[in-house]
């Protein structure tokens, strides 16, 4: 693999907290390696600001390597880049050449609002979780864990759903800012396996409930979630929330 | 004498006897005790889900903006318990020897027989949480090797097991949330413990969002706060992964077990280059089909496909007949040091070897050609089948280091080398999971217990969550029975309104210095005397020249650091800078304690104590015990004993040949 | 959960979508059939129909249409279908986009990842929409009598008397202007239909790849053949292909 540098020219939005008014700030940054991770290129202009006494743009971040879900920017028109099933953190400054101008902006909807420059808050995902996102089992209430043998290809896509790593990209990418992969991919993980059966119609009906509440908005099948999402979450999830959702909505009393 | 409560009887007897006569607080008091739980990762999270299921008031905090960030949840390969599904002899016995064995007998044996115990229910637990371990065809549940063991006992979820597991304990956190048992704060840092009369009873931490400082009362505090490898800059922690809460409560009093044991995790991505921010851990579990190997030639350039059979140096296959490649950590780690140091190393930086899987493609490949009938099938189609299993079993960890080397290890070995992973010190806690501060309990990595010398792998998921679901609610119960009469004291109390000031005052120091050079750069110069000095090769000249430095850097940045920004906002910069300083401390201390440790074991590798043949030599004689310092004041810390007494287990010198 | 509830929540909303959608297009099934009967009169050698009938086959379908009470009582579902799929759509269509809030992005994602037409139902079905009510102005208010139209003369076939619905198209479609609204509001519909057709089963639950892959090719294949169907009358009219 041959390396190279880059110098290029970055526009970032830059929002002072959620009740200020934001704005785009053009920076150039020199001599980027080609084997820089993206976020490092914005550590290195961050050390610059620091150094010319401005104000460092603040970016969510933690694990850098793709899992936690916390990296959130919008580049050039696409959640975390240009590369498929990726994070912004995985992404590498090999995926630009000299001269490129990127636009990085924060994930943009209602209900993910900006806390700063390009953090937003997703606050309204954990409370999805909370209406039912979860198996009501206490600590000590479990069975053999082979006591409840499950069919392989259900397990295996009960962890293609599970993979989702609640980063938003979905709801960024999503022309009616739905969050209808992450809530279908929870239900879809817990109504594949046996565990989740008992809760099974409670748990779409309040799941659907909040995500309304949280101001997302509804899912029109375009598929724009599946295509950025970092972990391939399969829209067919979105179908069988979807299935779920109806039948449980008709027997609900 | 720290006395660390192991209950007496029979080594196999211990725990249940504690479980049958520890003290319960009944349901009606449960309620009015109020518990703090800072981290939500695997420990935090199944924690405060337990304590919320007993009805106990609990309120969590991490820093993150939520708790299914935690770090935890990067695990990859799998997590171990004694449940004998696969026939080949696991036992209890087995589990509990293997880890006290990996842990180079420097880990309390009733404390590991325990955490062997309560391994199975862990996997019960996860699996009715709805946790999608692998299966096989019939239903049940797969299980692969790991490293130092010789029986299959490891449960995983692809190459995302950590995941799969936070995200069950962050369902269960997420269930008390809804039911108003958890009290959730996300993107709050805990910057103090608050100690009243000598127990403590609550914390000061600072919104994240707001800059604003915060008291929160609690009979009892559990730090799950994880591990300090950032210590060394470069790790494979998250970024934001500090030692911050252990510190302070290190500095108000809690002792400090092993601070050196630290884990060098031999399968990373290799560095690139000074602008490097973290490393990337490649699961161990690669190790179980991978070949490491180096060329025999000294700075040979040739590409690794064009160095012939003959040509390689399969090291850790020719040093350690009956492991091979699935040696321990520690011991894998240092040949692949051995061999870069003496020049054998490849890639440009000459500081990597090869991880292959050419030999486990074609073996595959065979396999997969013979379940399909096909009769001589020619080499394409063996790789092609081959490279289809390899996916399967691997692909998500294959696809990561292709996305940062640019490099496909479908066709070219990869490059590895060790880095700093996990550290197996932490706060000393006894028994029941108490730091020396009563009321202060310490869970997960943040605390010293379970993995000695080296942990062993796929055993911090299981230190995790045993620690949260299966021993703390038990507990915490021994130590709150007594506290239902303490009523919750209000935050206005002099000793919270002190600890809130001194975060202030302390704060308000940070950001007046106004120096000229970064954080960061303070951070980058801390890791490389940590790493050259107090990294995977320690001796006396260089651990001492290390504590002047360290101390040196400490008056530095006290005098030049520059942060931007304000207090009374969000300022990630300040953040790191208060963990900055935190680590610049813990640098001298780990130092000290890697100095005070004449001997190797596990992780700690002293260049004075070796065997001819150059692996580690234990000095059971001397440094059977584990180093508990206590702060005493600026640079000085006192060394508290806490000898490890074998009952059961005969230390014998590791071998793995 | 209250009827009011099912339906008005996201998924709800789509629902009633999706069964509208899925009933409209049923529709357009028994509509394009019977109009395709205009086919009938093709001017082809070897057609196997009586070239020559000026449209009898359609007069008389037409007229079985409009006469028999259970599609007279058919159609006002029909119209309760349009309705609610109309309001609906448009509803979800406005609430959708407040959803952004009120900075929208500066690069926009364009086709990366959806169809234009996937993102652009609303502006579709609002094409459509027009579409109807010229529709509706041309065909339907002067065949139900509603309104009065001079071209709308009577015909006997075996004594019963009918509208000429074919000599009405054959009026209407010779104006170009209408014939290019006609094909355009054609080749809306088959976008909308290329998204929609899909997406509606996906909405009432098919999940399974298998279906999904069947539902996608008969789809598509609906969406071409249908609209074409369509526009080829008024062309076939406007440029004489069939006898008058």
């Amino acid at each position: 693999m041959q390396h190279y540098t880059m110098n290029l020219t970055l526009k970032v939005w830059r929002q002072k907290n959620s009740k200020s008014k934001g704005h785009f700030e053009s920076y150039q940054v020199k001599n980027i390696s080609s084997e820089m991770s993206f976020l490092e290129m914005i550590d290195v202009l961050n050390e610059e600001l620091i150094a010319e006494g401005k104000d460092p743009i603040a970016f969510d971040h933690d694990c850098r390597e793709g899992i936690c879900g916390m990296c959130s920017m919008y580049i050039n028109g696409r959640p975390h880049g240009p590369w498929e099933q990726n994070t912004t953190c995985q992404l590498h400054m090999r995926a630009y050449k000299d001269g490129d101008t990127i636009v990085i902006e924060p994930w943009r909807a209602n209900a993910f609002p900006v806390i700063k420059d390009l953090m937003v808050d997703r606050s309204a995902f954990d409370r999805i979780i909370q209406a039912g996102g979860y198996i009501s089992v206490n600590t000590g209430n479990a069975v053999d864990a082979n006591a409840i043998p499950i069919e392989k290809q259900k397990a295996d896509d009960a962890f293609m759903a599970a993979a989702c790593i609640g980063c938003g990209a979905c709801v960024a990418a999503c022309k009616n800012s739905s969050a209808m992969l992450f809530t279908s991919a929870k239900v879809s993980q817990l109504s594949l396996l046996p565990q989740g059966d008992p809760e099974r119609k409670t748990r779409v009906l309040n799941m659907v409930a909040q995500m309304d509440k949280e101001g997302f908005g509804a899912c029109t099948n375009t598929g724009a979630c599946e295509a950025v999402c970092p972990k391939g979450i399969s829209l067919s999830n979105i179908a069988r929330m979807n299935a779920e959702y109806f039948s449980a909505s008709l027997v609900a009393q | 004498m720290l006395n660390a409560k192991i209950p007496a009887g029979p080594l196999n007897e211990k725990w249940s006897t504690y479980k049958s006569t520890c003290r319960l607080v009944n349901p009606a008091n449960k309620r009015k005790l109020e518990i703090i739980v800072v981290g939500t990762g695997l420990a935090g999270a199944s924690a405060a889900a337990s304590l919320g299921e007993l009805g106990y008031k609990v309120k969590a905090f991490c820093f993150q903006d939520s708790p299914r960030r935690a770090h935890s949840i990067a695990a990859q390969g799998g997590i171990n318990a004694a449940k004998n599904y696969q026939n080949d002899g696991d036992s209890v016995y087995r589990l509990f020897y293997d880890t006290i064995k990996g842990g180079d007998y420097r880990a309390r044996e009733a404390n590991v027989h325990r955490l062997a115990e309560v391994s199975g229910a862990i996997i019960d637990q996860c699996v009715a949480q709805g946790v999608p371990f692998a299966r096989e065809y019939g239903g049940l549940l797969s299980n692969r090797s790991f490293g130092g063991t010789q029986v299959q006992r490891t449960f995983y979820a692809a190459g995302q097991t950590g995941q799969q597991l936070l995200l069950g304990a962050y369902s269960a956190i997420e269930r008390q949330i809804a039911l108003g048992n958890v009290e959730m704060f996300n993107r709050h840092e805990m910057l103090d413990v608050v100690v009243i009369e000598g127990k403590a009873r609550g914390i000061i931490v600072r919104d994240l969002v707001s800059g604003e400082l915060e008291r929160h009362f609690g009979h009892a505090v559990l730090l799950c706060s994880g591990g300090y490898g950032n210590v060394f800059y470069l790790s494979t922690n998250a970024m934001g992964s500090n030692v911050t809460a252990a510190w302070k409560a290190h500095k108000k009093g809690a002792y400090f077990g092993n601070p050196c044991f630290t884990q060098i995790h031999p399968t990373c991505i290799p560095v690139s280059g000074d602008h490097q921010s973290k490393l990337t851990l490649m699961s161990e579990s690669l190790r179980n089909d991978g070949r490491i190997w180096v060329p025999k030639k000294q700075a040979d350039d040739r590409k690794p496909t064009d160095i012939p059979e003959d040509e390689r140096d399969y090291f850790l296959e020719r040093r350690y007949p009956a492991f091979g490649n699935l040696v321990p950590r520690d011991v894998a780690s240092r040949a692949a040091k051995e061999r870069c140091d003496a020049g054998f190393g490849v890639g440009t930086s000459k500081q990597a070897v090869y991880l292959d899987y050419a030999d486990a493609i074609q073996r595959y490949g065979k396999i997969e050609a013979n379940k399909q009938g096909l009769s001589n099938p020619s080499d394409d189609v063996i790789i092609k089948l081959g490279n289809e299993v390899i996916k399967e079993k691997y692909g998500n960890l294959f696809d990561m280091y292709e996305k940062i080397t640019g490099e496909n290890p479908y066709e070219t070995p990869m490059r590895i080398y060790p880095a700093v992973h996990y550290t197996m010190g932490g706060l000393w806690v006894d028994y029941e999971l108490m730091t020396t501060v009563p009321g202060l309990y310490a869970l997960g990595e943040a605390n010293f217990s379970d993995h000695g010398a080296n942990r062993l792998g796929a055993s911090a998921l299981m230190q995790g969550l045993a620690d949260g679901y299966f021993v703390i609610p038990y507990t915490i119960g021994n130590y709150l029975a007594d506290e239902i009469h303490t009523k919750p004291i209000p935050t206005d109390h002099p000793a919270f309104v002190a600890a809130e000031k001194e975060v202030a005052d302390r704060i308000n120091r940070l950001m007046s210095i106004q120096g000229s050079k970064t954080v960061e750069s303070f951070h980058k110069r801390l890791g490389k005397i940590m790493w050259d000095k107090c990294g995977m090769a320690r001796n006396e000249e260089g651990l001492k020249q290390a504590i002047e430095e360290i101390r040196q850097l400490k008056a530095e940045f006290w005098s030049d650091v520059k942060i931007p920004g304000g207090i009374n906002e969000m300022n990630p910069e300040l953040d790191k800078a208060n963990r900055v300083a935190d680590f610049i401390e813990l640098g001298e201390l780990m130092c000290l304690d890697a100095l005070s440790r004449n001997e190797s074991c596990g992780g700690h590798f002293r260049e004075e104590s070796q065997t001819p043949e150059g692996e580690a030599l234990r000095n059971d004689a001397d440094y059977m015990y584990v180093a508990n310092w206590e702060m005493k004041g600026e640079h000085e810390w006192q060394l508290h004993k806490e000898i490890l007494d074998y009952e059961v287990v005969k230390p014998s010198q590791r071998s793995y040949k | 959960m209250t009827w009011k509830q099912v339906f008005t929540s996201s998924i709800g909303k789509k629902i009633v979508m999706a069964l509208t959608g899925i009933f409209l297009i049923l529709f357009l099934i028994v509509h394009v059939g019977i109009n395709a009967m205009v086919f009938a009169d093709l001017n082809l050698p070897l057609w196997p129909f009586d070239s020559n009938e000026n449209g009898a086959i359609f007069n008389k379908a037409a007229h079985y249409m409009g006469s028999t009470v259970l599609i007279r009582i058919l159609e006002i579902g029909l119209f309760a279908g349009f309705f609610l799929h109309i309001i609906q759509g448009l509803v979800l269509e406005f609430d959708n986009r407040k959803k952004r809030g009120s900075e929208n992005y500066a690069v926009s994602i364009g086709n990366k990842g959806s169809k234009w037409y996937s993102r652009s139902m609303g502006l579709l079905g609002t094409l459509l929409l027009i579409f109807l009510i010229i529709h509706w102005y041309h065909f339907w208010l002067p065949g139900r009598e509603i309104m009065h139209h001079e071209a709308l003369t009577p015909v006997t076939y075996d004594g019963i008397e009918m509208h000429n619905m074919y000599a009405l198209m054959e009026y209407t479609f010779k104006s170009p202007l209408v014939v290019l609204i006609y094909v355009l509001a054609c080749v809306s519909l088959a976008y909308h239909l290329l998204h929609g057709f899909q997406s509606a089963f996906r909405t009432i639950g098919v999940s399974n790849n298998k279906w999904m892959g069947l539902v996608n090719s008969i789809g598509i294949g609906y969406s071409v053949i249908v609209p074409l169907l369509f526009a080829l009358m008024p062309i076939a009219m406007h440029f004489g292909w069939v006898s008058s």
